[in-house]
This record gives structure tokens, C-alpha cells and sequence, in this order.
């Protein structure tokens, strides 16, 4: 599918990804290559310009207001920076999906909320403010919040951005945990290549012409002789992806003759 | 000659477009009003967050207008030896204009624009799109609640206003001034008509109501995400929300009171 925010810029350019149910898929790239913009489409947040965005099957039809409430109860989605309500405590936010959807009494939503914040580690945290807890923190009840009502398919936006070693590890550990206990699909968009490889059974590394310069398992993009794929997992300062934003020669710029 | 022509043109379907979106957003909005009332403690929650927020500052309005009002009006009246009529000035005054236009226009400075940088730092903050992710409709979770809860907090606060303005009033008046108080009260009670005059002045208010709310949410809803987006987004909800309310009043008072 191709897709642009408007007709004079194209973000992702004939792009067709594929996610393996069961399976964790890192999407890697460089900053505005159109990682996040990858999930909103699957989200169905926008529509694509051409080609079609398919869910266990069925097309994602972004106009369709019906279609999509009833695809986005399937899936859970993990901001950047959590996107978590300020004016609810950690408990209310994870408690927030179930009390929306479900019918479920306070007894049981209590139940489920305290297994979920157990699962992430923050059961002590419950009755905290969000302006009370860190980062880190913030993107662990973030977890538990969109996996409050058990998704197939979880998409992390970025999950390691910001995050000290630690808590890095603390998150890579979570989503493949989670992943393996619960059975669902995993879909991880980041930049961080070492995090991602060391978690994900998959993963596709798009340019910043948004397009897929390669994919494969971790130890085969690893092993790949593809400049691009080369520059982007060493952190290579330039190469095919260059150092200097497109401009006229320094010389001529300073008027300067050699 | 085709230039001015042209972006003559581009700004005819520019304001037309906007008035479109504005149109669409508010049939949108009430649309989802029901969803709002099927869950009364968000509205709840709503009024008495957008009451609470503006009582002080039109409680205490309302006083200094009331002090204001009767004194100029004592000085004006006395100079014709109509010193009598001041209780019926004052309060005609109050419920009919001052009462439902200067609380819109405070609500507007003060709730509004408060409404407004919640809606827009939500959006900021991707909570509102996070709500989306979570198959929630933001209008009908987040903005139908406030826009009911300004509804009704609107009257409320209107009719509090000019009570305490009359309050006001009857102090200077009575208290300070020496005017009878038995000509204050009993001439405010012949020649004030409930319906006419306080049902007016409540109507006024509802649709004050409806006008602030409505662009307080729709700024902070179509606001940018960023800081300066929030900032420009919560200026235009005071300058659309009090120039809408003036002129209103003026097509308002037109109707309901020219004989």
C-alpha cells in the first residue's frame, strides 16, 4: 500500500508487510520514515492512498466508524510516551477499556486490574497518580492498559524511547513475556536495533523514502551485506542514508573559490 | 485583477468550509449527547467541575456590578425624582441583560478557555487518540459530557449572578444610600414579569451556554498538538465565544423584547 498525509508527500511508498500471528515483528527505521504512521493505518486511524491494510482477513476500511470500533476492540495499542489519562489514577487507566466495554462488576474489575498491573510489575503502584510515577513506569501501566482486555493483535509505538538500561530491559522482557503467555500478535515500531533483535522473532527495516529495504529474522539482517542494512544496525554516522540534509555545495554557499 | 478575485475566492470557501466543519461537528456532538446522558455522573462530574471553576469569579462580579449599577443609576434617577424606580432598573437590568451576557462572557474567560486547554493538552498528550485506539469515541467519552455540563452550569450561574447583583444592589441602595426598602423590593416585584423578564434572561443563557461550550470543546478538540497550537486555540475560544455572545444578545434581545 502507498500512503501520504497529503498528495505533495508520499510516507510510505509501495509497502506490503506481513505479520505472522503469535509472532513479535519489529518495524525498524530511521525518525519520520512512517513507523508510527504504519500503525495508525492498521489502527485505522487514516486511510491509505493506495492498496488495502488487512486484519486477520478483513480489509480496514477507515470510513467505516462501525468496522473499526469493533477491529480496535481486537487490538491494543502502546503509545510513545504512554498516553495514559492524567486525571485518572494507574488503577482507574487500566481499569478505563474494561469499565467502557464490559459489563463486568466492580469485584471482577478489580480482579482483572491487579492481574494486569501484576503482570508489569506495578500491583504496589495501583492507587497512584500519574503525575506520581516516572517514565518507565508510565509506559508499564500503558502496557497494562492496552492488554486489559487480552487484544490478539498489541502494537508498541517506540516502546524503548526515553527508557534508562534498565527499565529498557524491563520492557524488552515484558513484550516478549507477554507475547509468549498470552499468544497474541506483537508488533514493535522502534529504532533501537540491539532492543528489538533481542526480542523479536521478525522484523523489516524501512527507509526514509518509506519503503522496505529489507526483512528477515534478526540473525539474517544481522548477516546482511546491503549498505543500508549495514549503516542502519551499526549506527553508522553516513553512508547510503547521508549525514547532510540535501543542499548546494559549502563553497558556493560561503562564496568561497577553491 | 484576477489575483485579488481569486484570493477573494479562496477566503469565501475557506470561511464557507470552516462554517461546514463547525456545522457538521456540532450535529456530530449532539449526536452524542444521549451517550452522555445514559451516564448522568459524567455530566455530573462536568457541572460541577465547570461550576465550581467559575462560581467565585461571578459570585464576586455579580457583587461589584450590583454596587456599581445602583449607584450610578441612584445618581442618574435622583435627578429626576426617580429615585423610586431604582429596585426595577437594577433588576430589569440584571436578569434581562448584564446577568446573562457578563456571566457568558466571564464563562467564556474562565471555563471556556480552561475547557479548551484540557481537550487540547489531551490531544497533545495522545489520550484522546489513545481513546480511539480503544475503540472510544472521544466526542461522546470526553467532549458531549462538558458540553452538557456547560449547558446547564451556564443558567445556574447566570441566575446566581444576578441574584447577587440585586443583593448588591439593595446594599448601596438601601443600606448606604437610605432608599426605602420596602419601594426597593415591592417595585422590582410589580414590574418584573417572570416569564418575560427572568424566563428571557434564562433562555439567553442557555444559548450562551450552548454557544461558549460548543467552541470551548471544538477549539481544544481541533486545536494542533503542540504548546503554541494549545496557547492560539484557547485565545480564539475567548475572542469567538465573546464576540458570538454579543452579538447574539443583540438578535436575542430583538426578538424577545421589542414590542
Amino acid at each position: 500500500m502507498t500512503f501520504g498525509y497529503d498528495a505533495s508527500r508520499t510516507i510510505l511508498n509501495d509497502v506490503s508487510l506481513s505479520f505472522r500471528r503469535g509472532k513479535v515483528t519489529a518495524i525498524l527505521g530511521g525518525s519520520g520514515c512512517g513507523k508510527t504512521t504504519l500503525l495508525r493505518l492498521i489502527g485505522g486511524v487514516h486511510a491509505v492512498r493506495q492498496g488495502s491494510v488487512r486484519f486477520d482477513g478483513e480489509v480496514v476500511d477507515a470510513r467505516d466508524k462501525e468496522q473499526l470500533f469493533r477491529l480496535r476492540r481486537r487490538l491494543g495499542m502502546l503509545f510513545q510516551f504512554g498516553a495514559l489519562f492524567t486525571d485518572l489514577s494507574v488503577y482507574e487507566n487500566v481499569a478505563f477499556p474494561l469499565r467502557e466495554h464490559t459489563d463486568l462488576d466492580d469485584t471482577m474489575i478489580r480482579d482483572i486490574v491487579l492481574m494486569k498491573l501484576n503482570a508489569v510489575g506495578l500491583r504496589g503502584a495501583a492507587q497512584l497518580r500519574i503525575s506520581e510515577i516516572s517514565g518507565g513506569m508510565a509506559r508499564r501501566v500503558a502496557l497494562a492498559r492496552a492488554i486489559a482486555l487480552d487484544p490478539e493483535l498489541i502494537m508498541y509505538d517506540e516502546p524503548f524511547a526515553g527508557l534508562d538500561p534498565i527499565s529498557m530491559a524491563v520492557a524488552a522482557n515484558l513484550i516478549r513475556t507477554l507475547n509468549d503467555t498470552t499468544g497474541a500478535t506483537s508488533l514493535i515500531v522502534s529504532h533501537d536495533v540491539q532492543e528489538c533483535f533481542s526480542i523479536c522473532d521478525y522484523a523489516y527495516l524501512l527507509s526514509s523514502q518509506g519503503r522496505v529495504v529489507a526483512h528477515g529474522r534478526p540473525e539474517e539482517l544481522n548477516a546482511s551485506d546491503d549498505p543500508e542494512v549495514r549503516q542502519f544496525i551499526r549506527g553508522e554516522p553516513d553512508g547510503p542514508v547521508r549525514f547532510h540534509y540535501p543542499a548546494r555545495p559549502l563553497a558556493e554557499e560561503l562564496g568561497v573559490k577553491a | 485583477m484576477t489575483n485579488p478575485l481569486q484570493a477573494l475566492g479562496r477566503r469565501a470557501l475557506e470561511v464557507l468550509r470552516g462554517l461546514g466543519h463547525n456545522a457538521y461537528f456540532f450535529g456530530d456532538l449532539l449526536r452524542n449527547l444521549p451517550a452522555a446522558l445514559r451516564r448522568p455522573y459524567l455530566v455530573i462530574a462536568q457541572v460541577h467541575a465547570i461550576g465550581n471553576l467559575s462560581l467565585l469569579i461571578i459570585m464576586a462580579s455579580g457583587l461589584a456590578v450590583g454596587f456599581v449599577l445602583a449607584l450610578q443609576s441612584y445618581y442618574a434617577l435622583v435627578t429626576y425624582g426617580a429615585s423610586e424606580s431604582l429596585g426595577l432598573l437594577v433588576n430589569l437590568s440584571l436578569v434581562r441583560e448584564l446577568g446573562p451576557v457578563v456571566t457568558a462572557l466571564l464563562f467564556a474567560g474562565r471555563a471556556g478557555t480552561s475547557l479548551t486547554a484540557e481537550i487540547g493538552l489531551m490531544k497533545a498528550g495522545e489520550q484522546l487518540a489513545a481513546m480511539e485506539m480503544m475503540a472510544i469515541d472521544p466526542k461522546s467519552r470526553v467532549l458531549a459530557p462538558r458540553f452538557m455540563g456547560g449547558i446547564i452550569a451556564m443558567p445556574v450561574l447566570a441566575v446566581l449572578f444576578s441574584a447577587v447583583g440585586i443583593l448588591g444592589a439593595y446594599v448601596v441602595a438601601v443600606q448606604l444610600i437610605g432608599v426605602d426598602a420596602g419601594n426597593f423590593w415591592s417595585i422590582m416585584q410589580n414590574g418584573v414579569d417572570v416569564w418575560r423578564d427572568v424566563g428571557n434572561g434564562i433562555i439567553k443563557s442557555f444559548v450562551f451556554g450552548v454557544i461558549c461550550t460548543f467552541v470551548a470543546v471544538y477549539q481544544g478538540y481541533e486545536a494542533q498538538a503542540t504548546p503554541e497550537g494549545v496557547a492560539h486555540a484557547t485565545t480564539r475560544t475567548v475572542v469567538i465565544s465573546s464576540l458570538s455572545v454579543l452579538a447574539t444578545d443583540f438578535v436575542l434581545t430583538a426578538l424577545m423584547f421589542t414590542h
